[in-house]
């Protein structure tokens, strides 16, 4: 029997809430029982780009405005994962950002290497008046 | 964020008593850092056994530290590293910049 989870939710568009998503998306790892590979590295990763994703909807796309909602969805079932994150701000895409210059000891830049590092495809776009970020990463 | 921060010899050990080290509260680190190296401190060690997980905010912080640290004359080094956090050193290179040791008793002996 192929299983499937989604988790569909928002938070407001602060960084306290990162914490929370991040550990939701560990949660939803630890129950993938027939995944094959080290759990707890997946499930460190998971927390890691969804942390990284929704803290450049926070400051980029949002920029830091309180009022607004950040929108995450996770779909989980054991052959892959796909994670949209939703802003309606004035758009970050991060599909175009560059590798960082490791010779360079810059205090920002590597959020974006880290997510296109861990997932296997990584897209930015707009739909329906919202800017969509779409990872996924396949589980076999 | 919780750092407990104490004088060991001629180190400054701040220990970082959060389980994540994020965007959230990286710049409360970054800031307290900043701080010690402008009110004098040379030699300035990092704790970071409590810290499960990290993000590249977190990492941005230190390296701000790091930079911090050579432009006083002083050192940043890092301690007690977790496995995942660790991991991400590597990814990002930075495993390369710091001097990371496993334990604190190893690191205060080699400033």
């Amino acid at each position: 029997m192929k299983r499937e989870i989604e988790v569909d939710i928002k938070v407001p568009n602060q960084t306290r809430y990162l914490s929370l998503i991040g550990r939701i998306g560990e949660d939803l790892a630890r129950e993938l029982d027939k995944y094959q590979g080290d759990r707890e590295t997946l499930a460190y990763h998971i927390n890691l780009v969804l942390t990284e994703a929704m803290a450049n909807a926070i400051k980029h796309a949002n920029v830091n405005d309180p009022e607004k909602y950040v929108h995450i969805c996770i779909n989980i079932t054991d052959d892959d994962l796909f994670i949209k994150v939703y802003d309606s701000g004035q758009g970050f895409d991060i599909s175009n950002i560059p590798k960082p210059d490791f010779e360079k000891l810059d205090d920002s830049g590597r959020g974006v290497f880290i997510i296109k590092s861990l997932m296997d495809k990584v897209t930015y776009h707009r739909i329906n008046g919202e800017n969509v970020l779409e990872m996924s990463k396949n589980l076999k | 964020m919780e750092l407990f921060i104490e004088e060991r010899d001629t180190v400054t050990l701040v220990h970082v008593k959060e389980e994540r080290l994020d965007a959230h509260n990286s710049v409360d680190l970054k800031v307290k850092i900043q701080e010690l190296f402008d009110t004098g401190k040379k030699n300035v060690l990092i704790n970071l056994q409590d810290v499960r997980f990290i993000d590249s905010s977190g990492l941005g912080a230190l390296v701000s530290g790091f930079k911090n640290a050579s432009s006083h004359h002083g050192n940043l080094k890092l301690a007690s590293l977790q496995p995942q956090v660790k991991s991400m050193f590597e990814l990002t290179r930075l495993h390369r910049v710091f001097e990371i040791f496993s334990t604190t008793a190893e690191a205060i002996d080699n400033f």
